[in-house]
């Protein structure tokens, strides 16, 4: 079974993965040893560094001991560090959510799983008007450095509440950092940034990511806040994509290299703060841009990267931005109905093709 | 801890202190009109000074809405208090907040929250540093009765119980969320009750006792710093003056009610117990009152001559980096 249909087909088994990355070439930073592993076991690794480093870092959440969390991205943690470093939570969203703030307040790193990131809803008021205030209202007297980690995203037929993308929403609102890796490496490299940094970040993986390998560099290895990666070069049109819809925009963009069509895939990797330079200097080389995001079109994570392109490459674009999204409905949960309102790499050729004015 | 008298008349300074800065403030307010919109906690006095009141350097404090007198005694001056509610450069947060919610790193003062009850659970984030990090520190967190209905006071002291955190949890029942009486908006008869529920001690105190106050708080911070977990402790007090500057006329309540209320006053209340023993002279305390109103006059004129933040500083520390 080749790599798109696979992930068409929405099912994430943890047997050998083919590697979805295609022949996209990766870009990393100095060292030049890498290690195959899980987006899972990147994720993993990041958080034992990081708390053997940094014993003011500690995790939170629901079933997250010796269960190892729904996802199994915490497994060993609590026999390595222990109940208090790795705290359980009851079902208490926004206790919990709350909670995380006050530690972080008092100096504390805290790392909060939430199951399902449709469930970040119960904890926003938390998230919105504690976590992102308190520096303000202190003037920058005060500092809240917590990382809170979910899953988003469809495909695992779980339906209407556990299957939602709302990474816009939090981008929107000062105060915030909002990063969704794609990849092993970044996934890992993000999650170390997210941990060491002062303020507030969002941390969204997605369902379909865990078991996907790929090449992670040894040693050390930080990914910037706020640096966008250039997953694929090319030069007649440049596909923005985020989390799992990289993939599919690379699947779709070796599928359009066979017809002759070079295309650019950019990753932001960081939504809040966005990488606007490398954005807007590959829609200026070539002229066409694709927007690609898991969540809505409406007021979704492509209409502001649609504009911010738009505003500063206009002269150099040839035609109208497109962007590629679910519909604006609910996941539902029955197979054919969930595949439909997924995009898939057929809607992102489709897009290509479109805005290089070529039929569909 | 026991209270000797010179306790006593330092807490009845802070009480006396708290009572004119929002006596003046709602002077102000109705005269030539100030950037903030008051609350005031006149006739409730007693529950932040009889808290906080002994409080070491390291414990913290989450004050809520009304608690004008936790901000001063844990030493937010009146002068940088009377400054946060114009706005000015001078008061803490440089005019970024409210003086509802101001914070205050080195004091030990974490801002509360705009939204009532969202404060609950920083508080217990609080404890669980402390915790974590070893401390026998302790954190109080304060709200009213209203806020007792949210989902955050439930998740939240089910939390500082089932993680036996040194949170100690202060509500202020005076008999109304805004406009909506306590026998309208549920159905205990004493707020303390819902501890149980928690599996962690309630008690309720005469909330304008300030002593009562302030036995119930130093047992329950006696109980958090030796690993015992966390306490409720309900103060039932009564607030004289509107929900704010703009409910004057407070429609859902009675003159004579409000009337009966005021002979229970904290204030007059330490004052007469304090006197009637003997070891106190009324002139002592006729004293203060007139050197805490000279304090808020300083404070007023420290306020008023102020420079208000330049605006771009509106565009300061959203983000660390």
């Amino acid at each position: 079974m080749g790599g798109a249909a696979w992930l068409r087909s929405g099912f994430a088994v943890a047997v050998s993965q083919p590697r979805l990355l295609g022949e996209a070439k990766i870009r990393v930073g100095a060292p030049s040893r890498m290690k195959e592993m899980s987006y899972r076991e990147a994720l993993h690794d990041a958080l034992v560094e990081e708390m053997r480093r940094d014993s003011s870092v500690f995790i939170m959440g629901e079933d997250i001991g010796k269960h190892g969390g729904t996802f199994k991205v915490t497994e060993g943690l609590i026999e390595e560090f222990g109940p208090l470093r790795v705290l359980e939570t009851p079902i208490s969203e926004s206790g919990f959510v709350g909670a995380a703030v006050g530690a972080a307040m008092m100096g504390m790193r805290p790392v909060v799983e939430i199951m399902f990131a449709d469930f970040i809803t119960i904890s926003m008021d938390q998230i919105v008007n504690n976590a992102a205030k308190m520096r303000y209202i202190y003037d920058g007297d005060m500092a809240v450095p917590m990382v809170l980690r979910a899953p988003q995203g469809a495909g695992v037929r779980m339906g209407v509440h556990h299957s939602q993308s709302f990474e816009a929403w939090f981008a929107h609102v000062p105060g915030l950092k909002v990063v969704i890796p794609s990849t092993p490496a970044d996934a890992k490299g993000l999650l170390k940034s997210a941990i060491r940094d002062d303020d507030p970040v969002i941390f969204l993986e997605h369902k379909l990511l865990y078991s996907v390998k790929g090449p992670v560099p040894e040693g050390e290895h930080l990914v910037p806040i706020g640096k966008a990666d250039v997953k694929r070069e090319g030069t007649d049109v440049t596909v923005v994509a985020t989390s799992l819809m990289v993939h599919r925009a690379l699947a779709a963009a070796d599928r359009l290299q066979k017809e002759g069509i070079s295309v650019e895939v950019v990753d932001p990797r960081s939504l809040q703060p966005l990488d606007e330079e490398t954005l807007v200097a590959s829609a200026a080389k070539t002229g066409r841009v694709v927007v690609v995001h898991e969540a809505p079109g409406p007021y979704g994570a492509g209409a502001e990267i649609a504009t911010v392109i738009g505003k500063s490459a206009f002269g150099y674009l040839d035609m109208p931005i497109e962007r590629v999204t679910a519909p604006f409905v609910p996941v539902p949960f029955s197979p054919p109905l969930e595949d439909f309102v997924i995009p898939g790499e057929d809607q992102i050729v489709a897009a290509v093709r479109r805005t290089l004015g070529l039929a569909a | 801890m026991g209270l000797n008298d010179d306790d006593l008349v330092k807490m009845y300074r802070w009480m006396a202190l708290t009572r004119r800065f929002d006596q003046r403030v709602c002077e102000l307010q109705h005269q030539r009109g100030i950037p903030e919109l008051q609350h005031a906690s006149i006739g409730q006095e007693a529950i932040g000074v009889g808290a906080c009141y002994g409080l070491r350097p390291d414990d913290v404090i989450l004050p809520s809405l009304r608690t004008r007198a936790a901000f001063l005694v844990k030493g937010i001056s009146p002068e940088r208090q009377m400054a946060a509610m114009y706005g000015k450069a001078t008061g803490a947060g440089r005019g970024k907040e409210t003086s509802h919610h101001m914070g205050d790193r080195q004091l030990g003062v974490v801002a509360g929250s705009g939204v009532v009850g969202g404060s609950i659970p920083v508080g217990v984030g609080v404890a669980l540093a402390f915790k974590l990090q070893g401390k026998d520190s302790v954190c109080l967190t304060f709200f009213g009765d209203g806020a007792t209905n949210r989902g955050d006071f439930h998740e939240a002291l089910n939390l500082a119980a089932v993680y036996d955190l040194p949170a100690i949890f202060i509500c202020e029942n005076n008999l109304y969320a805004l406009s909506m009486p306590i026998s309208r908006h549920l159905r205990v008869e004493n707020i303390a009750s819902r501890a149980a529920a928690y599996g962690m001690p309630g008690v309720t105190v005469d909330g304008n006792d300030v002593i009562a106050v302030h036995e119930a708080v130093q047992d329950a911070i006696a109980r958090a710093r030796a690993g015992k977990g966390p306490t409720l402790v309900e103060c039932k007090t009564y607030r004289w003056r509107g929900h704010s500057e703009r409910d004057v006329k407070q429609v859902y309540r009675t003159s004579e009610e409000v009337e009966r209320f005021k002979a229970l006053c904290p204030i007059k209340r330490l004052r007469d117990l304090l006197v009637s023993r003997g070891t106190v002279k009324p002139e002592l305390l006729d004293g203060i009152d007139a050197e805490v109103a000279e304090a808020v006059e300083r404070a007023i004129e420290f306020a008023e001559s102020s420079p208000y933040p330049s605006p771009e500083e509106a565009l300061n520390n959203v983000y660390a980096r």
